[in-house]
């Protein structure tokens, strides 16, 4: 796995060298998105998003929806700027001082950039999973336990235990830590720590989570099951995923985003994009020609 | 000709061997076709030569200065009267001084007591000696170092290589300087504490708990001297030191967490150095302060609402010496916070967690035990610290838990039985060695957890 | 009710508590700058009397009598004179109605000790002098100097009444002026405050300092470079590392006990010399100058090294030629900053005698002397008020010494930093 993404970023600077000549031309093209950003029942929807750190743009013009129910996939070279994207629908960017989000961004018609809309609540509504497992030094059970403790979701011990076992079963991995849910959750693998972080997510019963390649670190076997587990999340949850691997957007996802430098260049069903891409930049992409 | 003559000389040798090699060499090239076919550049043969002159005379000038006097002692010893070697240490000892002097001072000839006269003058003749058989020794050991080395000069002579081992033994013995400071203190500290625990036996010193060393002033009152129960020293340290801690690890710990999370950058860039002006204040000033500022104060805040405050009480001390360690606690406390992964922030804040919240329950939790190792390291330096103390506590060894009182300290104590005239063996001197025993493996102790727990949590987000 | 409801309901505390901690990080930040600026501002203010001193107008007759010395005196003769009585008759002959004995003790006690070396210094500049009325300038004592600094007379505890009325009419009869205070910087100890000086302190830190400079950079540099650059990775090196490490925590103090044991009882050094000072101060600096010069080190980027190896240097002419000059600005500024803790530091010094009363100002590395920083310990415990200002202005000049230092050691930095 490791030499995959290692070969992958090495065909990548190869590549990069030969599309920055055409990246001048094709700027030109890609000022309108092709295909079909927006659906009948969105959850959220982004309108006109540009991103700036610092006096540097990083997202232009960015328009698309999440529709209830559905699993978008956003891909593209890295650098592309879909992770920056992710991070703007929770107000993860807050973090960095020097980010600047215009546009408008909205969760169930709310704008969620709005002055009364509250950070705090508006993550515990949009869940996150990063691309690093990353459970706090602390045990399984208080890493999943953590978010309902913090917003003050369970008023008895029960309640908090019932919390506790569902989110670990919804992510699967209850049946493998019922014996030591007093454990580290760094002693976990790290799959397992992936799942933990899944259900350290759902605990606090989001409408939407987030997922910044959250199988980018796993093994071949933990990223199946990853998967998997996406797919079955979808009955509940709203989910767009980041994903640098093209066969992992089409397994789990419905519809896909293709960005390229800063732009969202196509989107549509992921059939279609994967089988009749409309943009060249998206058929060179999926096609291997860099990236 | 004196140590110091002798020193020149074997400087100007070591620079005219340096000519006469880099002379040599090239000469000697000539005869095989060229300063090309030398292994070395002729300045390298110039060092050789150079270092064979100088480093042999210079190691054994060392050597004779350590232990000539020594030697001559024990020759001069030999040639005593009998009555005059058969005295006790101490007295030997005086009485060797006494020569020493009367032999520098050169008025031999006006000493009345004819034995002195006579054994200073035998001192005199020996001191001459060793000088004279010095001196040749070591002009000659450098003489033949520069010939030898001449001599030793070919085309395929590796003299760089050699330099350069030398410069590398140079290197390693400057390393060690590090391992033999650590040796002398520990047998420094040792040798004297041992000759204490002769005379006081090692649980009365742990475990007595009344300290007054002021009786025993003169070495002939060894046997019926002071007490040395050390309980007092080790209970004010703790409490001034426990006083300080209370002070500096909340103040600094929030600080950085105030200056790594909250403050805006150019807010860090105006108050992180103006804090670290706190560490760099000499304690000496901080002692000043505590002495003359801080207790009137506290003594006169006590007084209005009816409390009985000692002029030197632990409280004013130990809030001075708070003061001082606050940049520390603060500086370490900044290195841990900002070595928790960036991955464990983002986790909390995903979830909705508050900056407080992330920083109360996910920061500190994980950066936990590079905050135990800092706060170990801020009270080793809290224990040791010795001008506050000496300036603004106690002298009296007060047995209590009392801030308000006076108490006295470990490095306090050690400062007052050391500073003015006093003979070396008195048991009141070497207890000062023996306290400075128990400051040292105290610190070390703690140190050394405290630098393991702190590489360790390193580590562990490296 | 829903997760959202509740999350709401609880959002309230939750932020008033975040709120709460941010204060509480405000208020740990001023607490130190008010710390700071208490502390500087105390001493500041308690230095400002100790830059002035107050000198008394005398009209002093150098008659022979008085200084029982014959009318045609020569050098010789003139310095053995009576000068003390010389100084006594002067102020006396001001205040004429003074009679009793010991009120003229008083009176005479009103001028510093150092009048009558004044005196003679100046009859034996200018012999001419003998016989003559003179208009003469001399220092007050150090009680009389404080009583006109003291806005509240009744304060000033060290005169009598009869002093404080002396006092005042001299100052009524312009014989008093008010001027900078030179003696500080000119004069060596002293017990008496009025003629203290930091001379023989500053000169002593120089020496010690310069010692502890010259041995300790070399060393220092030295090991960092073969820690660094030659040494291999084994328990031995493991050992001088965290042998190094744990002597940068080790109470300065227990440098002081290794000083008097090793350097004064086992090889004879003499007590209170600046040679003895610096090397106790070297192994106290050594890890501070070692850490820093091996960062130092570490901070040159590979590229450097291998390009140099790559031309066919030795590993050794790699590190002195190219590695060792790139890392320097770095290791000047290690070594400043170990130089100005060793300048600020105290309770070593103490204990190899360093805390003797010297008045006169050392000429060389063996001999008795001082450093600010124990003069500063020294004046602190007299009792004589006077010595407070100057404790503070003695402060104050050595904090002077570590800002140029470290603002030194910061320009170094800056002007060199370079980003690799």
């Amino acid at each position: 796995m490791k030499s995959e993404s290692e070969h992958q970023q090495q065909t990548q600077a190869d590549t990069s060298h030969q599309s920055e000549n055409k990246a001048a031309d094709i700027q030109q093209e890609v000022g309108a998105t092709i295909g079909q950003p927006f659906v009948k029942q969105p959850k959220m929807q982004a309108r006109h998003v540009d991103v700036f750190y610092g006096e540097k743009q990083a997202i232009y013009d960015v328009s698309l929806d999440l529709g209830k129910n559905e699993v978008v996939a956003l891909i593209g070279p890295s650098g592309c700027g879909k992770s920056t994207f992710l991070r703007c629908m929770n107000r993860m960017n807050d973090t960095i001082p020097i980010c600047r989000v215009s546009g408008m961004i909205t969760l169930d018609d709310e704008d969620i950039y709005a002055e009364d809309m509250d950070p705090v609540l508006l993550r515990a509504r949009v869940g996150m999973v990063f691309q690093k497992p990353n459970p706090f030094p602390k045990s399984i059970y208080d890493n999943v336990a953590y978010g309902a403790r913090l917003h003050g979701l369970a008023f008895n011990k029960a309640e908090l235990d019932e919390i506790v076992i569902t989110s670990l079963q919804k992510a699967g991995l209850f049946d493998e830590v019922r014996d030591r849910l007093h454990e580290p959750g760094t002693g976990l693998s790290g799959g397992q720590q992936q799942r933990l972080c899944i259900a350290r997510t759902i605990a606090v019963s989001p409408e939407v989570i987030l997922m910044d390649e959250p199988a980018s670190a796993l093994d071949p076997i933990a990223t199946a099951i990853i998967e998997e587990l996406i797919d079955e999340l979808r009955q509940n949850y709203t989910i767009a995923i980041v994903t640098h691997s093209m066969q992992q957007a089409a397994r789990v996802s419905q519809r896909t985003a293709y960005f390229h430098l800063g732009k969202l260049v196509e989107i549509g069903a992921t059939n279609q994009i994967f089988t009749n891409p409309l943009h060249e930049l998206t058929e060179n992409y999926i096609t291997g020609r860099f990236g | 000709m004196d140590a110091t003559t002798l020193l020149v000389v074997i400087t100007t040798l070591s620079l005219l061997g340096y000519v006469l090699g880099r002379q040599r060499s090239i000469k000697v090239a000539a005869n095989h076709g060229g300063q090309r076919k030398l292994h070395s550049l002729p300045k390298y043969y110039g060092y050789m030569v150079s270092l064979w002159t100088g480093l042999p005379a210079l190691v054994l000038l060392v050597f004779w200065l350590i232990f000539e006097p020594g030697i001559i002692n024990s020759m001069l010893l030999a040639e005593l009267p009998a009555e005059m070697s058969a005295l006790s240490e101490n007295k030997l000892s005086l009485v060797m001084n006494d020569l020493q002097l009367l032999a520098e001072s050169g008025r031999i000839k006006a000493e009345t007591d004819p034995v002195k006269r006579s054994a200073a003058e035998t001192l005199v003749g020996l001191e001459n000696r060793s000088q004279l058989v010095r001196n040749i020794l070591i002009f000659s050991v450098a003489l033949a170092g520069t010939i030898w080395s001449l001599s030793r000069i070919r085309v395929h002579t590796r003299a760089r290589v050699f330099v350069e081992r030398i410069i590398r033994y140079l290197l390693i013995l400057c390393s060690l300087v590090a391992i033999l400071t650590t040796i002398g203190i520990v047998l420094s500290v040792l040798f004297e504490s041992l000759r204490f625990f002769k005379s006081v036996p090692l649980t009365d010193f742990m475990f007595g708990t009344k300290w007054s060393p002021q009786t025993a002033i003169r070495a002939d009152q060894i046997g019926s001297s002071g007490t040395f129960g050390a309980i007092p020293l080790f209970a004010g340290t703790l409490l001034i030191s426990a006083i300080a801690l209370i002070i500096a690890v909340p103040t600094g710990l929030m600080s950085a967490i105030y200056l790594s999370e909250y403050a805006s950058s150019s807010f860090r860039a105006f108050a992180k150095p103006l804090l670290e002006i706190l560490a760099g204040i000499p304690t000496v000033v901080y002692g000043f302060f505590a002495a003359l500022t801080v207790a009137p104060f506290i003594r006169n805040l006590g007084e209005t609402i009816g409390l009985d405050v000692a002029s030197e009480s632990a409280l004013a001390t130990g809030i001075v010496m708070g003061i001082m360690i606050i940049p520390f606690v603060s500086s370490l406390s900044d290195d841990v916070i900002s070595a928790v992964p960036k991955a464990m922030r983002d986790a909390a804040y995903g979830m909705g967690a508050t900056q407080s919240e992330t920083i109360r329950q996910v920061l500190i939790p994980a950066a936990l035990p590079g905050i135990v190792g800092g706060i170990l390291l801020a009270a080793s330096r809290a224990i040791g610290e010795t001008m506050i103390v000496v300036m603004a506590a106690g002298l009296a060894a007060n047995l209590t838990a009392n801030p308000l009182q006076a108490v006295t300290t470990v490095t306090v104590q050690i400062v007052t039985l050391l500073t003015g005239d006093q003979e070396f063996d008195s048991p009141k001197t070497l207890a000062a060695f023996a306290l400075g025993l128990m400051l040292f493996i105290t610190t070390l102790v703690l140190n050394v957890i405290a630098l393991h727990i702190v590489r360790k949590y390193r580590e562990q987000y490296e | 009710m829903n997760n959202t409801e509740l999350i709401k309901k609880g959002l309230a505390k939750r932020y008033r508590r975040e709120k709460r901690f941010r204060a509480y990080g405000l208020m740990a930040i001023l607490a130190g700058f008010i710390f700071l600026f208490v502390l500087v501002t105390d001493i500041v203010i308690k230095a400002t009397p100790a830059f002035t001193q107050h000198w008394i107008k005398l009209e002093v007759n150098f008659n022979p009598e008085i200084l029982d010395v014959g009318k045609k005196a020569g050098i010789d003769e003139l310095k053995q004179a009576n000068y003390n009585l010389l100084a006594k008759k002067s102020i006396r002959s001001l205040f004429p109605e003074v009679k009793k004995r010991r009120d003229k003790s008083k009176l005479a006690a009103m001028l510093s000790s150092s009048a009558e070396y004044q005196l003679r210094d100046m009859l034996l500049a200018e012999p001419y002098l003998l016989g003559q009325q003179q208009t003469v300038w001399v220092l007050a004592d150090d009680d009389v100097d404080t009583y006109y600094k003291t806005d509240d007379k009744s304060k000033a505890v060290r005169l009598n009444d009869k002093q404080k009325i002396w006092a005042d009419t001299l100052a009524a009869d312009g014989r008093v002026s008010k001027r900078l205070n030179t003696t500080l910087f000119t004069n060596g100890d002293s017990r008496e405050p009025e003629q203290a000086g930091i001379r023989g302190a500053a000169t002593g830190s120089f020496y010690t300092i310069l010692v502890t400079l010259l041995l300790s950079f070399p060393l220092g540099v030295a090991a960092a470079i073969y820690l660094e650059e030659f040494a291999p990775r084994n328990r031995w090196v493991d050992l001088i590392e965290v042998n190094i490490n744990n002597l940068a925590a080790v109470p300065s103090i227990v440098f002081g006990l290794l000083g008097l044991a090793v350097f004064i009882n086992y090889f004879g050094l003499p007590r209170s010399a600046p040679l003895v000072g610096g090397l106790v101060l070297t192994l106290m600096t050594l890890p501070t100058i070692i850490i820093a010069s091996r960062s130092a080190i570490k901070a040159v980027p590979p590229s450097i090294r291998q390009a140099a190896l790559g031309i066919g240097a030795s590993r050794t002419q790699t590190v002195f030629q190219h590695v060792l000059p790139l890392a320097m600005p770095g290791i000047l500024t290690g070594t400043i900053i170990g130089l100005a803790q060793a300048l600020g530091e105290t309770a070593p010094l103490l204990m190899i005698g360093m805390v003797a009363f010297i008045v006169d100002i050392p000429h060389g590395f063996l001999d008795s002397a001082t450093v600010l920083p124990v003069q500063i310990y020294l004046w602190a415990d007299s009792p004589e008020r006077a010595f407070v200002a100057k404790t503070s202005a003695a402060i104050l000049v050595l904090l002077l010494f570590l800002v140029v230092m470290n603002g030194l050691a910061v320009l170094l930095r800056k002007k060199f930093e370079r980003r690799w």
